[in-house]
């Protein structure tokens, strides 16, 4: 495990493209405590956003992993690259002569993936904690650690999306038209919802319980939007009549979807590895 | 003597293509041994996949007693195969330790590897700094790192100036001279000819022989004849029980022997007739003509 480990870690120590957008990544991360200082001054009225409650325990669990989820995106450039430039440096070859086997191979990239979901899922709670002690009106502990489920829910997000990401790589084999084809993917998704919705199935929610079962939309409904929860949208969607009932939970079914894909994925790659000639 | 790789009956298809066709040899330790074949014979299919990286389709092979799978062999075998493979944002120390870390072997032959191959005062330099040779020379160095009990190369010549021809030519040589057993594919007869004392030549996937280079071919070599007059030289030569076909092509006679005669011998044979010759060489087929002869392409 280790030495699977260690090797990937080789490979990435010295690319300057994976450091800088890995530490890109993590900086942006700590950068959610920004959104604190973004004020808005409209004549009489004088807000800020810090103020509005976003940093409250236990709100901040889940504002803080739905806005730090959004940032995903860097590893997965690297997670991508990391995959397919083996096939184009051909170094997947090497290292298979070199004596790793396939299983290993996927194995040291999936723990890598792991280990990416892991920090980051750290530096939020880490983020989090500070932020919300900072800002937020409750500190009293039983406070504090509740909702945690929206950190649990990010980390199996985190995993399911980069791990998706590395079976891409393996598949596509070339950095820019695999991120070519998750941006393809996620459209596709999006095409999908609007036909069985808008077409197929008006009125119903059969669209979204078939739709719940795609791995991008799969991922996104474990973080569901933080923002209608803030007091004070809700307060004007009251006002213009708008009745907001929406359920912001995360749910084991979701995670059980995803963590599905997740070995899917997993699987795929190396059943792919294994099949290919090099 | 110890067995160091064994193929049975492997065969690889490509969909309708038979690459390799029934093919089975085996590798003993110490010697050298060459893969000889016209291009697209089959050797890098061969070599992929007792190498782990192509399926075959049927058959099978084992590394060592058979007791290892086949990608805990590979740490104790040292490879490259046509192009050199690095990662080109890494330095060749950094590759190699890469290369060490796979194979679970300390770091510390590094220096020593790249120094065989000349390579250690560029050991900081990155590899997408490097010409072709110097890429070629590192993946030897990196084939070196774990001491393996066999070192494959796959057309190491491939595409090199000739004085890099001639640096991979020492260090294969270098390398040999310590006892390695190494398996070279290549199209170069000379190449194999000065490095290997066996060859497996296979075209298109089959096995045409495998076996000592010596004994590659049952003749006994030809003579090599000029005199001024060839038509009389050609009626004595073919009355005389041990010479064979006699052909003359551009004022030069090459008789083939049947069975061993020396250069001494044909001579006196032949100043008894009252013949004199201008010119008088006995020669062996060199490699080339033997494999050129077994591949049924024209040959002398």
């Amino acid at each position: 495990m280790l030495r699977l480990l260690q090797i990937e870690l080789h490979k990435l120590r010295y690319s300057r493209s994976a450091k800088i957008l890995i530490s890109t990544y993590f900086i942006l991360i700590t950068f959610i405590a920004l959104i604190a200082s973004i004020e808005f001054d409209l004549g009489p009225v004088h807000f800020r956003l810090a103020d509005q409650g976003i940093f409250n325990f236990p709100f901040i669990w889940h504002f803080n992993s739905y806005i730090a989820a959004i940032l995903k995106l860097f590893l997965a450039i690297v997670i991508v690259s990391m995959m397919s430039n083996e096939y184009s440096h051909r170094t997947l070859k090497q290292n298979l002569i070199d004596g790793l086997s396939k299983k290993e191979f996927v194995l040291s990239k999936f723990i890598t993936v792991v280990l990416f979901a892991v920090i980051s899922t750290f530096f939020l709670l880490v983020v989090s904690l500070i932020l919300g002690y900072s800002f937020s009106d409750f500190t009293e502990l039983s406070i504090v650690f509740s909702d945690m489920e929206y950190i649990v829910g990010y980390f199996i997000k985190l995993l399911g999306f980069f791990t998706f990401c590395m079976f891409i790589g393996i598949l596509i084999k070339r950095s820019a038209f695999a991120l070519g084809f998750l941006f393809i993917w996620w459209i596709f998704e999006g095409i999908l919802y609007g036909v069985l919705n808008f077409r197929l199935f008006r009125d119903s929610d059969i669209p979204e319980n078939i739709m719940q079962f795609f791995p991008l939309t799969a991922m996104s409904n474990i973080v569901v939007e933080p923002f209608t929860r803030l007091n004070f949208i809700k307060t004007a969607a009251t006002q213009i009549g708008e009745e907001l009932d929406k359920d912001y939970g995360v749910h084991w079914y979701q995670l059980l979807i995803v963590i599905v894909w997740t070995l899917i994925f997993v699987y795929l790659s190396l059943a792919l590895l294994k099949k290919r000639d090099l | 003597m110890e067995t160091i790789l064994t193929i049975n009956q492997l065969t690889k298809k490509y969909g309708s293509l038979t690459a390799v066709n029934n093919l089975s040899f085996t590798i003993k330790k110490g010697n050298v041994y060459g893969i000889l074949g016209p291009n697209g014979s089959g050797k890098s299919t061969t070599l992929g996949m007792v190498l782990n990286v192509v399926n075959k389709t049927s058959g099978d092979f084992h590394w060592f007693d058979g007791s290892d799978s086949t990608h805990e062999a590979l740490k104790k075998v040292g490879a490259i195969i046509e192009h050199p493979n690095f990662y080109p944002y890494m330095t060749a120390s950094q590759n190699l330790a890469l290369v060490c870390k796979i194979k679970g072997v300390s770091q510390n032959k590094i220096d020593e590897k790249l120094e065989i191959v000349g390579l250690l005062d560029r050991k900081d330099s990155k590899f997408k700094t490097f010409s072709l040779g110097m890429k070629q020379r590192l993946a030897i160095a990196s084939a070196l790192l774990n001491d393996p009990e066999i070192l494959i190369l796959d057309e190491p010549t491939n595409g090199l100036d000739p004085q890099g021809i001639h640096q991979i030519r020492e260090i294969i040589r270098k390398i040999a001279s310590m006892g390695t057993t190494i398996l070279l594919a290549s199209h170069l007869l000379d190449e194999v000819e000065k490095v290997c004392s066996h060859v497996v030549i296979i075209r298109k996937g089959v096995k045409l022989y495998s076996g000592k280079v010596d004994e590659m071919n049952a003749s006994h070599g030809f003579f090599e004849l000029k005199a001024t007059d060839l038509v009389t030289l050609q009626q004595i030569l073919e009355d005389h029980p041990s010479i064979g076909k006699i052909t003359v092509n551009d004022g030069l006679l090459t008789a083939i022997l049947e069975e061993p005669m020396g250069a001494d011998d044909l001579n006196a044979f032949l100043h008894q007739r009252g013949m004199t010759l201008s010119y008088l060489v006995k020669r062996k087929e060199s490699l080339e003509e033997q494999f050129l002869q077994l591949t049924n392409q024209t040959a002398l």
